[in-house]
């Protein structure tokens, strides 16, 4: 008994960030009962201390790199370095989220029971060492959040989101689906490292490889919003509620790149050549296609919408660079554009008030002189998202195009530089309306202590990854080691 | 071979220089009052210019070392250093800068009403990216602070500029963008070919192949030719300079504008000499081309700054075609009159924002004998606008002779089209002081126009002082740049892989 129950504990360690959220999750929605309407903020709290847990024990095991429960699950620096980003997104969105609920009156337990969930399934594709896991995980996240996109029961555009969401992430996970079953009957195995030692010894004319890998190009595309399989952004945005439109901008989005890490620039190594290509090209599509289509936005959750496509495309450089250096320019550029995206959204939940939402991009007039504050942040976020120094975002841009060069396609990071230089304009577009334009309307802002600290958390982050991105960057290639 | 010599002063002064403004900005983010927002950043500005002193003092001209140097680690992953240091030709716009920060901020003390506190961080944000872009000895570091200042200079122009503020600003913005961003593609580029280094005195010493020479030049060349502005992507500055407010105007054409042919002659000449070469002819037709245009130009405004705007043009074109004459003539002359345009049109820009304060329009019909009711203000016209014609015994003077000096040694007919800019120039120069200070006066309004006052006497003064010291003894300036000058041409053309006759002929002039 006593020796079943050491294998249970040693079984569980390596997934003890996964099980404390769980634990969590599932303690929320039984607290849930307990706790009376007004107060269900508690429960935010509560599932913050959740993610400072598993936080600390992901901190605890940083550096193992090891495989569990039959090569399904690796505890590696990679999976633990998406987990930090994971938990940052999640402990903002939660933060952005507690004001929120109660605004709109969908203030719910289960909201945050979700929230958790969804991080636990990112983590599993994270640390996915198998497509079946992988597959796993995905869904977790995915139904969790399709719930959270149409939280907002009586809300048309929120039911819109989510049935939008559900129906053509479905499709995708079909074709998902489609291209894993292809790989197993090529392969034999759903196992990645299996994989990856197929495709080093196996002829690689076989058409049926490159369906495969197209196949999963598609669904991973979907899922982090690559044109042109990016056309249920912008509604899905608009409509869900804003704190799970800045969770999901940030948390699903850099998951996907987690994986598409690790399925193509490792299980698939042997396909680099092929990857690249496919990619630059998506690259240079989403690129140009968020950019563009941002410009003519003038409701700034549609902004920022096609904003996260855009900046799926600078990450996609980074793919098709590839290399540990293509790698960790992608982690790095993930990480501070959850960070200052994430911010940029805290602030439009701050203009939202009740029977106003605030989301147009005229609601923002005079902001400079009603609200300081506020406007001196969104200043900062706006700057950054275009790239400009000495703030993070510039940063990763850099890291971004330089990982290009070197891998041979400056091509690539001219169209990257040049479409980030497109955007400067509605990203500016934002400041200018906001300081140069008189105000409209007295602009009540809905503040509260834990919007005001998640602000306080990415604007920071913002400007001292800026000035000082020394350690992230060390982090981010320390971790590639060995996995790439 | 050019040395990073450590600080000769024990202590990191340029370090200072660059951050005592970051921490005079960030103090004013805790002031409320506008009036103490105004005293704090005048007392930064102050002691940032008294930081100069210590800095030309001990500065050594002998020398074409780097001096004042600091070296620190910082992203080591990409052997990304903090390095800055000054030689002969960035310790002059420290200095320049020092002092224009403080007039802009005498000159807004009563112009700017509105969020002086912000005015005022905007401003010394900008000094110290400025001051950061002079010093800065790393690649990647000169790109931090080159892109830096386009944020604070975007919001002065768009919060606190003109009617047609939102159109300039983003115009600025977006030219000035666009042409960075492709050097920041050479710049990488120009890391990995070099070996993994942003050091620019060690890529200084790298020889690249001729065709990366080629492409990466253009690079570069967009970005400093937009800043310049060189025709014809000049479109930029006449919007910028018209809506800036004045501080801003004065930043912009007495700072901002250098910072690219600073550009040429710290990164464009020494890292690709053979495409200096190769784009010579090109650069130098550009550059006469922009005198000519630009004076037109001038000639035909009605609003008195879109007029200076325009004689910037003319005059960046001066100072392009001296650099790429690739003689000592040449280059110390383009160097001396980028100081001058910097003083000149910087204190007529203040002359405009003094007049402009008092009477709101700009349009030089307004205006018209007001030399009767403002003397002092008359006076001060004068002196800088024979400064701008380049009157002998004043800085122009000496600036533009001996750009065409040096022009007419690389090649005659440049010297002779550059040399009808002079006379262009001051046929609009005088017919503008002309139209507003002498005969009667024609508008009523101008009755009871009241002349300057002591500050603005104050921040006047010592522009109109460098007129006459550069104008008498030239000396001043150019023995400070004089080694680091001779030493850049002589460094090209070592490096040059084909030697052409020309720079050989060029080699023996500096032996003289």
């Amino acid at each position: 008994m006593s020796s079943m129950y050491q294998q249970f504990l040693q079984s569980i360690v390596p997934i003890a960030p996964e099980a404390i959220l769980v634990t969590f999750a599932l303690t929320v929605l039984v607290l849930d009962f307990f706790v009376d309407k007004e107060n269900k903020n508690i429960l935010g709290w509560f599932s913050l201390l959740g993610i400072a847990g598993a936080a600390f024990a992901t901190y605890q095991m940083m550096d193992a790199h090891l495989m569990f429960f039959a090569g399904t699950f690796s505890l590696d620096p990679f999976s633990a370095f998406f987990k930090f980003i994971f938990y940052i997104a999640c402990g903002l969105g939660i933060l952005v989220s507690i004001n929120y609920l109660k605004a709109e009156d969908i203030n719910r337990g289960e909201y945050y029971a979700l929230m958790l969930l969804a991080t636990t399934g990112m983590m599993l594709m994270a640390s996915a060492g198998d497509l079946i896991a992988l597959y796993l995980g995905l869904e977790l996240m995915a139904l969790s959040i399709y719930i959270l996109a149409g939280f907002m029961r009586r809300d048309n555009r929120s039911n819109e989101a989510a049935i939008k969401y559900l129906l053509l992430g479905a499709f995708s996970s079909g074709i998902m689906l489609y291209g894993m079953s292809l790989l197993y009957g090529l392969t034999g195995t759903t196992n990645l490292a299996g994989i990856l030692s197929f495709l080093r010894a196996a002829d690689l004319t076989n058409p049926m490889v490159f369906l495969a890998m197209i196949m999963l190009v598609v669904s991973f595309g979907f899922k982090v919003a690559a044109v042109p399989f990016h056309m249920w952004v912008p509604d899905v945005y608009e409509g869900a509620p804003t704190p799970v439109t800045a969770f999901m901008s940030a948390g699903p989005k850099v998951a996907g790149f987690a994986v598409l890490l690790r399925v193509f620039l490792y299980a698939l190594e042997p396909l680099h050549v092929h990857t690249t290509a496919i990619i630059a090209g998506l690259a240079v599509l989403t690129m140009a296609v968020g950019n563009i289509m941002a410009l003519s936005q003038t409701n700034i959750k549609r902004m920022l919408a096609y904003s996260s496509i855009a900046h799926a495309g600078y990450a996609l450089v980074g793919l098709a660079a590839g290399g540990p250096e293509g790698a960790a320019s992608v982690m790095l550029y993930v990480c501070i554009y959850a960070l200052m995206n994430m911010g940029a959204f805290g602030v439009v939940i701050m203009l939202r008030k009740a029977g106003e939402r605030g989301e147009e991009i005229t609601d923002y007039a005079g902001l400079g002189k009603t609200n300081k504050t506020a406007a001196f942040l969104m200043l900062i976020f706006m700057f950054s998202l275009t790239g400009i120094p000495p703030l993070a975002g510039f940063m990763g841009k850099f890291f971004i195009f330089k990982s290009a060069v070197e891998a041979g396609l400056t091509w690539l990071a001219v169209a990257g530089v040049v479409f980030s230089s497109i955007s400067a304009y509605f990203y500016l577009r934002v400041v200018m309306v906001m300081y140069m334009s008189e105000p409209k309307a007295t602009i009540e802002l809905t503040t509260s202590p834990s919007l005001a600290l998640a602000l306080a958390i990415s604007a920071t982050a913002v400007i001292v990854i800026g000035v000082y991105p020394t350690d992230l960057l060390n982090f981010a290639r320390a971790s590639i080691i060995g996995i790439l | 071979m050019i040395e990073l010599n450590l600080s000769q002063l024990g202590f990191p002064l340029l370090s200072l220089m660059v951050f005592l403004p970051v921490l005079g900005a960030f103090l004013l983010l805790f002031i409320r009052n506008a009036a103490i927002a105004r005293l704090v950043a005048l007392a930064f500005s102050i002691v940032e210019l008294g930081l100069c002193l210590p800095l030309l003092m001990n500065f050594d001209g002998s020398t074409h070392h780097m001096q004042f140097g600091e070296s620190m680690a910082w992203i080591s992953a990409w052997n990304i250093n903090y390095r800055i240091g000054v030689d002969g030709i960035s310790v002059l716009f420290v200095a320049l800068t020092a002092l224009l920060t403080v007039i802009s901020i005498m000159v807004s003390w009563t112009a700017i009403q509105d969020r002086v506190k912000e005015f005022m961080m905007a401003m010394l944000f900008l000094e110290a990216a400025i001051i950061g872009v002079f010093v800065s000895l790393d690649l990647f570091l000169f790109y931090i602070f080159w892109e830096a200042m386009l944020i604070p200079m975007y919001l002065l122009i768009g919060i606190w500029g003109g009617p047609n503020r939102l159109y300039a600003a983003i115009k600025f913005f977006l030219y000035t963008l666009v042409g960075s961003v492709l050097m920041l593609i050479a710049i990488i580029a120009v890391y990995f070919a070099a070996g993994r280094t942003f050091d620019v005195l060690a890529i200084m010493n790298y020889k690249f192949t001729y065709t990366f020479q080629l492409w990466a030049f253009a690079a570069f060349f967009m970005a400093f030719a937009v800043k310049v502005p060189m025709f014809p992507v000049h479109t930029w500055l006449p919007d910028a300079h018209v809506e800036a407010p004045t501080a801003g105007s004065i930043i912009l054409a007495g700072i901002l504008i250098k910072m690219g042919a600073y550009g040429f002659l710290r990164f464009s000449l020494p890292f690709f000499p053979d495409a200096t070469i190769a784009w010579t002819p090109a650069i130098m037709t550009l550059s006469v081309i922009a005198i000519i245009y630009g004076a037109y130009m001038a000639f035909a405004q009605t609003d008195f700054k879109k007029l200076i705007a325009y004689s910037s043009v003319s005059h960046m074109g001066f100072v392009t075609l001296g650099i790429f004459a690739m003689n000592l003539q040449g280059m110390e002359g383009g160097i001396l009159q980028m100081l001058n345009h910097g003083v000149s049109t910087g204190a007529l820009f203040l002359a405009v924002g003094v007049i402009y304060e008092r009477t709101h329009t700009r349009l030089i019909a307004d205006y018209g004998g007001i030399a009767a009711k403002v003397p002092v203000y008359a006076t001060f016209l004068l002196i800088i606008t024979l400064s701008s014609i380049g009157l002998p015994g004043t800085n122009g003077f000496i600036g533009e002779f001996t750009v065409l000096l040096g022009a007419f040694l690389h090649y005659k007919p440049y010297a002779v089209i550059g040399s009808l800019g002079i006379i262009l120039g001051a046929g609009y120069m005088l017919w503008l002081y002309q139209r507003i200070a002498f005969g009667k006066i024609t508008n009523p309004h101008n009755e009871h126009l009241a002349d300057m006052n002591v500050r603005e006497v104050v921040a006047a003064l010592p522009l109109v002082a460098l007129v006459f010291i550069v104008g008498f003894y030239p000396n001043a300036a150019f023995g400070v740049m004089h080694a680091s000058v001779a030493n850049l041409i002589a460094h090209v053309n070592a490096k040059v892989q084909s030697a052409p006759a020309v720079a050989q002929t060029l080699n023996t002039l500096i032996g003289n």
